[in-house]
């Protein structure tokens, strides 16, 4: 039998020539363009796509390498940069398992019998980000931490009827930016309450939140990287009938910082790119969903559930999917159908590694060397603490030369410095935002003090 | 055996993972971080070693089914062959490894990366620019109804209602909620084309968009797209296209050359990046001139030889999340379209060789309501099956699984009865097609001669029928101490 015309084998395609003229024979098909003839010939395109040439596989890796070359990567560059991503160690045992191709090439667990792994492993991630964040209840996953934000704003509404939500504008701005962007059509006003000395005014969210407000989003440690004083706040939203959502950028911070089911938060929404994701230039990342038991028939996304099989065995469902868009349309608690379960399953396996007593260590150590790295720094002539209030793993200084300025004499040294905040506020055009993780060994801190120090006298 | 989750291989003191010790001074954590912010209890997370840990995730993988082993037939989910070398190049460190706030020129081959995508998948689908922050489809879809909204509003008019036809994805008209919109919906003709008529009814001075998916969820070209893109531009309106089913038009027809204004891509459908049991996706949405003021900030742009990310779009949207897009999923996307290049036609058309394929092989075996040539899947009927046997679609896809075939998509599109839909895709062999018609076929055989088999199928899975009522009506959606000693 004659090959098709014009047909090239390709490492994708198992389609011989032959195997081609047989199945058009069984199909009942002339030929492959026949194949199209429903599609009108006004709209059919008349030339080959102008892409360029097909790659072999080893020229193609060859090219990524080189591009991949050109980015100033956390290996080539000692980062102490944070600012809604953090640079942590992540064990290798977390994407040798997460990366089996049983798990990243499979689809969304719809027949739950051949499904149980995701399954499981999904309501295992649900447990342990409740056990976290101090909630009783979790979803599989979100697309990230602002996104999050945005649909715990729209289940707030939903949750209490009212039109407005109170967010501190010491809430990441990318947050707040998704946040506006989530609630803009849905008739939800955002009243943005500024923050004072890198905190959040517990009296101003207490004079701005009144009868009409769903919920006073607050996030902690905050955008400056400090400590909110979280149970004053949510007192503040309570007392006015709205609901506490916490915002959290910084997971990690958790192993040793006060959850916000301690302090009174109602829904948790953040991002578990720390918990065991990498940088990835921005995604995928992963957004955590959590709430108290009351709102889980308002919880946007996929939950999973355990069950019993017909011989009474354990097994795990998708559950609550009438909420779900497939079936109550637009009717529907949200839009979302692909989650970010791939991340939430890293994550689960990263923090099942540490543990409750690793998970503690990791932030003491977050905690010790960000401090040590503060107290190198604003040792240095012209370098002092913006903020007073408490922190975790990032903090902000005035510098005495602009902050892009310093960056840029830093990475000559080898170094990704800090965030230049003045592009986020204004109002601090020397505010330098560093971030210490566990990842950054005293020698290196000390290295980057040093050349510091050496670029501002510079 | 029942298998164990994680809580029940917990033992006190285990660790994985040993956080690295401090070797900074040791000031008290009270006088860091304030005593009154220090967690009373620590999480109770579980306590395993490192190969508890391999060893119970391995035994979860291999309670999965996955396209590396086996076929997908998942109708409307595009399963197909996932390329080993994008997962290499997406781990590459300058990639994994690079923070999302890095200044432009620190970051140009990622920016560089994104540039050339966006070239080519303009390219493909016919239209002028391209946005990377949507994360999935469903946010694509989200995204490009707030950036029509933004443009009509722009031109001083106030459209408030979108009309999604009847065999549409859910995500659409509950996307179209998302934005404040009001659906409304427009049912299909007896050739499973959009209704025109109904259209034109639907159609008036307050419609702000039609969402179409072409080929539409029945697998079948919307023959008069041209025509509904004069009705619908007639009216004021924008056209946009779900591109869930764009993998059966590569190289062959352009969405913008047939009248479509902005769409959404799922590039795990599309362009072979995995699908991670539920996600990581991404969602790139492309537009024609007219909506490109309204993009999410920021944009990739070129500058001589320069890339870099402009914020600076008075008009935009704004942030439909936090960074710019799952870049993780776009390296694969732009690997996998640089093993193709011009040979991404022969993608589309061994995609609507293989459904025309098996659709012969099933067609004796099943109802097929619209019958007329597929794109790259089809939807059968369990009607017969139904009627004659009293088994149900979902009796017949539990019954697949006992085969070793993954199920098809069952009960969508809403329009047919016991509908059984069916997307091969193009990286299958003609082998497995034929494995997987005899296994259909005789489960349709089954029906009639052992039809509590069928009724009570699965039984070769790890878990037979799960109970589904029972998990909605009494919720447990974690681990607690008091089902450790339940179970």
């Amino acid at each position: 039998m004659k090959p098709a015309p014009g047909w090239r084998p390709h490492r994708y395609l198992p389609h011989t020539g032959a195997e081609i003229e047989e199945m058009l024979r069984v199909a009942g098909v002339a030929s492959v363009g026949d194949l199209f003839s429903e599609i009108p010939s006004a709209v059919r395109l008349k030339r080959p796509l102008d892409l360029p040439p097909a790659l072999p596989e080893g020229e193609l890796f060859a090219h990524l390498v080189e591009l991949a070359e050109r980015n100033a990567h956390a290996d080539r560059l000692v980062g102490f940069l944070g600012a809604g991503a953090y640079d942590h160690e992540i064990p290798s045992v977390v994407w040798h398992l997460a990366g089996r191709a049983e798990f990243v090439t499979a689809y969304t667990p719809y027949q739950a019998e051949v499904m149980q792994g995701e399954l499981q492993a999904a309501y295992e991630y649900q447990t342990m980000l409740c056990e976290l964040t101090g909630m009783d209840v979790a979803n599989a996953s979100m697309y990230d931490g602002a996104s999050a934000l945005g649909e715990a704003a729209v289940m707030s509404r939903d949750l209490t009827g009212r039109n407005r939500v109170v967010v501190s504008s010491a809430v990441h701005p990318h947050y707040r930016e998704v946040l506006r962007t989530y609630t803009r059509h849905l008739g939800i006003d955002v009243v943005e309450v500024p923050h004072r000395d890198g905190m959040t005014p517990v009296e101003d969210i207490r004079a701005a939140t009144g009868p009409e407000v769903a919920a006073v989003i607050v996030q902690s440690p905050n955008a400056f990287g400090c400590i909110e004083h979280g149970s004053a706040l949510a007192e503040m939203a309570h007392a006015a009938g709205a609901l506490m959502v916490a915002a959290v950028a910084e997971p990690i911070s958790l192993g040793l910082l006060r959850p916000p089911g301690e302090y009174g938060a109602d829904i948790v929404a953040g991002e578990g790119q720390p918990l065991g994701n990498h940088l990835n230039y921005g995604g995928p990342y992963l957004g955590m969903l959590a709430a108290r038991q009351a709102f889980v028939r308002r919880m946007p996304g996929r939950l999973v559930g355990m069950t019993t099989d017909r011989d009474g065995r354990r097994g795990f469902v998708l559950t609550l999917q009438t909420q779900e868009q497939h079936i109550r349309r637009e009717k529907a608690t949200s839009n979302i159908c692909t989650n970010e379960a791939l991340n939430a399953l890293a994550a689960a396996v990263y923090m099942a590694a540490l543990g409750p007593d690793g998970m503690r260590r990791v932030a003491e150590a977050n905690a010790r060397r960000a401090h040590y790295a503060l107290e190198q720094l604003t040792a240095l002539p012209g370098i002092r603490r913006a903020f007073a209030a408490p922190v975790f793993n990032e903090f902000v200084v005035r510098t005495p030369l602009p902050p892009e300025q310093l960056n840029a004499r830093l990475c000559e040294k080898g170094f990704l410095g800090g965030l230049a905040l003045g592009a986020w506020y204004p109002e601090l055009p020397d505010g330098w935002l560093v971030c210490v993780t566990e990842a950054r060994t005293r020698g290196q801190i000390d290295a980057f003090v040093a050349a510091v120090k050496e670029a501002i006298v510079r | 055996m029942t298998m164990p989750v994680i809580f029940e291989r917990s033992v006190p003191g285990r660790i994985a993972s040993a956080p690295p010790a401090p070797d900074v001074p040791d000031v008290p954590l009270e006088a860091i971080v304030g005593e009154e912010h220090i967690r009373s209890t620590p999480p109770a997370l579980p306590e395993v070693s490192e190969l508890d840990l391999v060893r119970h995730y391995t035994r979860l993988s291999q309670r999965n089914y996955a396209v590396d082993t086996g076929f997908y037939p998942l109708g409307s989910c595009t399963m197909k062959y996932n390329p080993k070398v994008n997962e290499d190049a997406a781990r590459l460190s300058g990639f994994a490894r690079l923070h999302p706030n890095t200044p432009a020129p620190l970051a140009q081959g990622a920016l560089e990366l994104l540039w050339r995508l966006e070239q080519m998948l303009c390219e493909i689908s016919g239209m002028d620019r391209v946005t990377f922050q949507p994360s999935a489809g469903a946010h694509g879809e989200m995204t490009a109804l707030m950036m029509i909204r933004a443009c009509l509003e722009d031109r001083g008019e106030h459209r408030t209602r979108v009309i999604v036809p009847d065999s549409a994805h859910g995500t659409n008209p509950s996307s179209a909620a998302m934005c404040g919109f009001e659906v409304v919906t427009v049912r299909s003709d007896e050739r499973g084309n959009i209704d025109h008529a109904a259209l034109r009814r639907a159609a008036d001075g307050s419609v702000a968009a039609l969402m179409l998916t072409n080929p539409n969820t029945l697998g079948l070209f919307e023959e008069g797209v041209c025509e509904v893109a004069e009705i619908v531009h007639g009216c004021g309106g924008l056209m946009y296209l779900d591109g869930a089913n764009f993998n059966a038009m590569l190289g062959i027809t352009r969405p913008g050359d047939q009248g479509f204004d902005v769409m959404h891509m799922n590039v795990h459908k599309t362009f072979g990046t995995p699908h991670g049991g539920g996600g990581p996706g991404a969602g790139p949405v492309a537009v024609k001139r007219l909506l490109e003021p309204y993009l999410p900030a920021p944009t990739v742009e070129r500058e001589g030889d320069r890339f870099l990310l402009d914020g600076d779009r008075p008009k935009s949207i704004g942030r439909v999340r936090a960074f710019n897009g799952n870049f993780g999923i776009f390296v694969r996307t732009y690997a996998y379209l640089l093993a193709y290049g011009p040979l991404l036609r022969q993608v589309s058309e061994a995609a609507v060789l293989n459904a025309n394929y098996l659709l012969a092989l099933l067609r004796p075996y099943f109802d097929l309501p619209y019958d007329r040539r597929c794109m790259h899947e089809f939807v059968l009927s369990g009607r017969r099956q139904k009627e004659q046997y009293g088994i149900r679609t979902l009796e017949m896809a539990k019954r697949l699984l006992d085969y070793g075939f993954h199920a098809p998509t069952v009960y969508f599109p809403l329009i047919v009865d016991e509908a059984i839909m069916i997307e091969p895709t193009e990286t299958e062999s003609r082998q497995t097609l034929d494995e997987f018609a005899d296994a259909l076929i005789r489960v349709a055989g089954e029906c009639a001669t052992d039809a509590e088999t069928v009724r009570n199928a699965p039984h070769r899975t790890v878990v037979t029928r799960l109970d589904e009522v029972s998990a909605a009506r009494k919720l447990n959606l974690r681990y607690t101490a008091a089902e450790r000693r339940g179970s």
